[in-house]
């Protein structure tokens, strides 16, 4: 292996089937009801999920989102919008727990 | 990856046979004012072939005598051909439907600017190429400066009344993947486009229709310099739908070469795979009876034509 992360490996996700393989079906049959369009449409799910990939940080999701946002008519505009959705509450996420370290300061110091 | 051919065996269609001839679509050359990165036929300003008058005359007679419902003319670009008006006026005298497949840009070039009203007093469908409504896109697919004449091509047409909601005089769109990527879900992008052509540029049309980049000719090379054409072979025939099968452009369509002679559709006119043996093979030997019954040439390409939703020269053949 000379890499953690191979390409090709994302073909292989059928293989975590292999043991205790009804609770991958459950998985699979939950995700492809999530996936599928209702209230949101596809195209609105896959830069959901285009988002959450970055966020997340997981290369194969991210491989697959981008194609997925691309064949579901999404342009690099939007793309790049929802990864900076991504990086805001990420970022925001990060400054919020700074008050925490404020309180945790305050309650130790004179 | 299974060969197509044995794909549809499995599937019981020992061979594909053809469910008639609705359309004869006449390739009127290679020649074109653009170079697109993903034409099969690798037409362009350079190339040379172009349907003689004499052809064009075979194509009017087989027209004629046959009664094709649908005339669907393309290229190339067609218009660049010198026959063409006079191939649309007999045809128009027949009164047979007219469609042609126009890149837009071809209609600002110097001596083309009156051939919207031109199509507009013969009724001529239009079908015209789109690949998104951003300019980046456009350009990098079809080549600079490509966007913003087509949109000024488009406004023209609106003008005069092609693509209005109320118009008979049709304008559809056609999508194509700028890379090795599949099309969008056919109406989900009509909507799409129909908000941001309105939205942004104020232009109207009719439907829009998704096209699947064929792996051959120019595309092929770019899948093989990008090294991707594995992954998208693989990809083709992994999203083999069978309720295509029915629907597919070829089962009631043949296409007719610059030189006159005959093929199943415009992608085994690339390649250069003509109709079987014991068929008419040139566009004066036509005979609708015989055509009608033909058994279809199949090559890996066909996978092109049954992935996801389908794909043809109208668009998505089927739901998924």
């Amino acid at each position: 292996m000379s890499h953690y992360y191979e390409e090709q490996d994302l073909n292989r996700f059928p293989e975590l089937g292999k043991y205790r393989p009804e609770l991958y079906d459950i998985f699979m049959n939950y995700y492809q009801e999530v996936m599928a369009a209702g209230a949101l449409t596809q195209r609105e799910k896959a830069l959901i999920a285009l988002a959450v990939a970055h966020a997340v940080q997981c290369p194969y999701c991210i491989d697959a989102y981008t194609r997925a946002s691309l064949e579901s008519g999404s342009n690099m505009e939007e793309m790049t919008e929802a990864i900076h959705v991504a990086a805001a509450i990420r970022g925001g996420a990060t400054l919020i727990h700074g008050i925490q370290a404020h309180n945790v300061a305050a309650k130790i110091t004179i | 990856m299974v060969p197509f051919a044995q794909k549809l065996e499995g599937l019981g269609y020992l061979e594909l046979q053809a469910a008639g001839v609705e359309t004869l679509q006449v390739n009127l050359g290679w020649r074109c004012n653009q170079a697109c990165k993903h034409c099969h036929f690798q037409a362009g300003p350079h190339r040379s072939e172009q349907m003689a008058r004499e052809t064009v005359d075979e194509v009017i007679r087989a027209a004629a005598r046959w009664a094709i419902p649908v005339m669907d003319l393309t290229g190339g670009a067609p218009e660049v051909n010198p026959h063409f008006r006079y191939l649309v006026d007999r045809l128009y005298d027949l009164g047979l439907r007219l469609r042609s497949r126009c890149n837009l840009t071809v209609l600002l070039e110097p001596g083309f600017e009156d051939l919207p009203r031109f199509f507009r007093d013969r009724r001529v469908e239009l079908i015209c190429s789109l690949p998104y409504y951003q300019e980046d896109l456009v350009d990098r697919l079809r080549g600079p400066g490509t966007f913003l004449k087509s949109l000024e091509a488009l406004r023209r047409l609106n003008r005069l009344g092609y693509g209005e909601p109320e118009s008979d005089l049709e304008l559809h769109l056609m999508y194509n993947p700028a890379g090795a990527y599949f099309p969008p879900e056919q109406e989900a992008l009509e909507q799409i486009f129909r908000r941001e052509l309105e939205k942004r540029y104020g232009i109207r049309f009719h439907c829009l229709y998704t096209l699947l980049n064929m792996p051959i000719g120019r595309f092929k090379e770019y899948l093989q310099r990008s090294s991707n054409l594995d992954m998208y072979m693989g990809k083709l025939a992994a999203s083999f739908n069978p309720a295509t099968v029915a629907g597919l452009m070829c089962r009631t369509l043949i296409s007719v070469s610059w030189d006159g002679r005959l093929y199943d559709c415009d992608f085994n006119q690339a390649l250069d795979l003509p109709l079987k043996e014991g068929l008419p093979q040139t566009i004066r030997e036509f005979d609708r009876p015989i055509l009608e019954s033909r058994r279809i040439r199949l090559e890996d390409h066909c996978y092109g034509c049954t992935a996801g939703q389908g794909s043809s020269c109208g668009g998505r053949v089927a739901g998924e």
